[in-house]
């Protein structure tokens, strides 16, 4: 029983860093503007988080400094992308590059320094209830927060008026201009709310995941994130389903190695990805006609005043 | 031997770091790193001994680096650079280089190349390795006298010959201590991600382990295990900071004096191709202080890295039995040839687990 409350406390770390990025990547999608720049505006989020809690000694104003960090990243890209119309899947990649070597220079003074992990909650009585106990009641805020986060991002798209426009953004953006909405304007918000979601992801690996910071340290979480955005098709409740699966994997077979179950390790560690690609495959057959993607995702737009 | 850092973003990045002085006829030195001199393991340990280097032999030699250069093609680019900015001695740090450092050595033959951990050598190429093995023998000692529960974790990269060897040499120590000894082995399929590292270590720690051992680059393992109050060997570089209450030693790279004694050469005229796979007796790797143990155990690490240093105690003498239970045929005489441990593709008597590929 311990061991399964174990690894489901693992599996929900592992997941959290990747629910994150991927609810700021899913919204800024749904407006229309791909950005694959997430790998470098978390490890930028993740050097400046680090940096911000290990100089305040505060994870929250931590966390805030990854937050701010990621928006000025995305800022750049909407600077290009949107204000000036620079090819976006261009500008992402080179975001990303931009990023893994400004956070190694940013980060430089903080290799090989510690700080004491995000808190964990406990509530008497509560926390010690076995199995779900900790689960429930013991995790850190980012994990509150990450649920709590996807949660208001399906509900800002599908249930207001505003969530509804930038959907029209991201569906037409011809017909968004002409309705008299400010398409570019809109954009960039998505876009730094993708930033600012990619940088506090970013910022959870040094703040609550391993408490240091090495250059490099999101090792790819970045493009599982934009992967995450895709398996979901673009939806918050199948973004939850994926990113806490894509955990789960991970984790259960690292699980299955230490029990020696004989399956090589090449091929568990491949899993998560495999599984990613036949749910896509299933996804899409499963549709009858035209893509689920947002239809103007990755143009460019340019007014016609 | 090492593989790329960084999975998918590594590939389009060539981040140069240039450090040189200006000299008219100094000996121009390169190197090649493959992650970030503040990695704080493997390219971290190559860049202490350069500096090192530059201690000793600043005056007369001018030293440059390159990092984060991924391997493969990329890789011969930066070769070749350093080439022609006048280096006429390059070391090559990581497994990944031999092609590319092989073929700017065939273009280049009055430039002289070391490169590390390979198998390939060339009339200007020079190979060199360490014995890390050694060092495991000595963990494995320590870990079956520290183990309350009699089950080691071990955190692998990839099932290659010097991770192989490592978790036999280990575990063969192990066995003299307690014969029942148990490992666990998590296999990563990286040399560096600390999130997956700290996640091994908590599935090993779940499932009972209370020593925690890795053969993979970040101190996130020595960090987990220090949270959850178990004991951890540091890899590389020195990680007591992560673990001050936790790390029991680590095996530390020490290139210095190797990379002193070959430019040395070179700067006389002496330099030739040479493979040299030195241990703990030509320090080419060193222990650090053995830290959170009683004295009796301290002493039993101290008397083998004596032993092995005096070349009277070998991690490898003849009988190794296998996990089937039969002896490995023993080439080298008393202890298995250098050959079979540097293509180690077995796990010995006592491994539970089977060989991935096997």
């Amino acid at each position: 029983m311990e061991l399964v409350e174990a690894i489901i406390l693992s599996v929900l770390a592992a997941s959290t860093p990747l629910l994150i990025a991927a609810t700021g990547e899913l919204v800024t999608e749904r407006s229309g503007v791909l950005n694959l720049g997430v790998e470098g505006m978390m490890i930028v989020g993740a050097a400046c988080g680090f940096g911000g809690a290990w100089l305040t000694g505060s994870i929250f104003i931590g966390a805030l400094f990854g937050i701010v960090a990621g928006i000025l990243m995305s800022l750049i890209f909407a600077l290009m992308a949107l204000g000036l119309a620079v090819n976006q899947v261009a500008t992402g990649l080179a975001l990303t590059i931009f990023g893994v070597g400004l956070s190694g220079l940013i980060g430089a003074g903080f290799v090989g320094e510690r700080i004491s992990p995000a808190a964990h909650l406990t509530i008497p009585g509560l926390t010690e209830i076995p199995l779900i106990g900790h689960v429930l009641f013991g995790e850190d805020g980012f994990v509150y927060f990450s649920i709590a986060l996807i949660i208001g991002a399906w509900w800002f798209l599908y249930r207001t008026r505003a969530g509804l426009i930038l959907r029209a953004c991201g569906d037409n953006h011809v017909s968004a201009h002409a309705l008299g909405y400010p398409v570019l304007r809109i954009r960039t918000f998505a876009v730094m709310f993708g930033g600012a979601c990619a940088g506090l992801a970013g910022a959870y690996l040094p703040l609550a995941y391993t408490p240091f910071f090495i250059p490099g340290m999101t090792a790819g979480r970045g493009w599982i994130a934009l992967a995450l955005v895709v398996f979901a098709s673009w939806r918050p409740g199948r973004l939850v389903v994926g990113a806490y699966l894509f955990g789960a994997v991970t984790i259960l077979q690292l699980h299955a190695q230490g029990f020696g179950v004989g399956i090589p390790s090449q091929f568990m560690s491949a899993l998560p990805y495999l599984a990613t690609v036949i749910v896509l495959v299933l996804l899409s057959r499963a549709r009858t006609g035209g893509s689920t993607a947002p239809a103007a995702l990755g143009t460019v737009f340019v007014p016609d005043r | 031997m090492r593989k790329p850092l960084l999975a998918l973003a590594a590939g389009l990045l060539l981040a140069g770091s240039l450090s040189a002085a200006s000299a008219a006829d100094k000996l121009k030195v390169g190197f090649i790193y493959l992650g970030p001199i503040g990695d704080l393991g493997w390219t971290y340990q190559h860049e202490l001994a350069r500096q090192a280097l530059v201690k000793e032999l600043g005056d007369k030699i001018e030293t440059t680096y390159l990092e984060n250069v991924p391997e493969g093609p990329d890789a011969e680019r930066a070769i070749e650079q350093l080439v022609r900015a006048g280096n006429k001695l390059i070391f090559t740090t990581s497994f990944g280089y031999m092609d590319p450092t092989l073929k700017v050595a065939k273009k280049y033959p009055n430039v002289h190349f070391e490169h590390a951990t390979g198998y390939k050598r060339d009339k200007n190429m020079s190979t060199y390795s360490s014995k890390w093995y050694q060092g495991r023998y000595i963990q494995g000692l320590i870990a079956a006298k520290m183990s309350k529960s009699g089950v080691l974790g071990y955190i692998g990269s990839f099932p290659i010959p010097e991770v192989v060897s490592g978790i036999n040499a280990t575990m063969i120590a192990a066995q003299t201590i307690n014969p029942n000894i148990k490992v666990k082995i998590i296999w990563a399929n990286t040399w560096f991600d600390p999130g997956k590292e700290a996640d091994a270590a908590k599935a090993l720690i779940d499932q009972g382990a209370d020593v925690i051992m890795q053969h993979t680059d970040s101190p996130a393992a020595m960090q987990i295990a220090s949270e959850r109050g178990k004991l951890a060997f540091g890899q590389d570089s020195e990680m007591i900071k992560f673990g001050p209450k936790t790390q029991l030693t680590s095996i530390l790279d020490t290139w210095g004096p190797y990379y002193i004694e070959r430019v040395k050469a070179e700067l006389d005229g002496t330099w030739k191709s040479e493979d040299t796979w030195g241990g703990l007796d030509s320090h080419m790797f060193a222990m650090a202080p053995y830290t959170n143990m009683p004295d009796d155990v301290k002493k039993i690490a101290e008397d083998a890295q004596a032993a092995i240093t005096a070349g009277t105690l070998h991690p490898f003498k003849c009988p190794v039995v296998g996990q089937d239970g039969k002896e490995i045929e023993c080439k080298g005489g008393a202890n298995l040839a250098d050959g079979q441990i540097l293509g180690m593709n077995f796990y010995v008597k006592g491994i539970d687990d089977k060989l991935p590929g096997k």
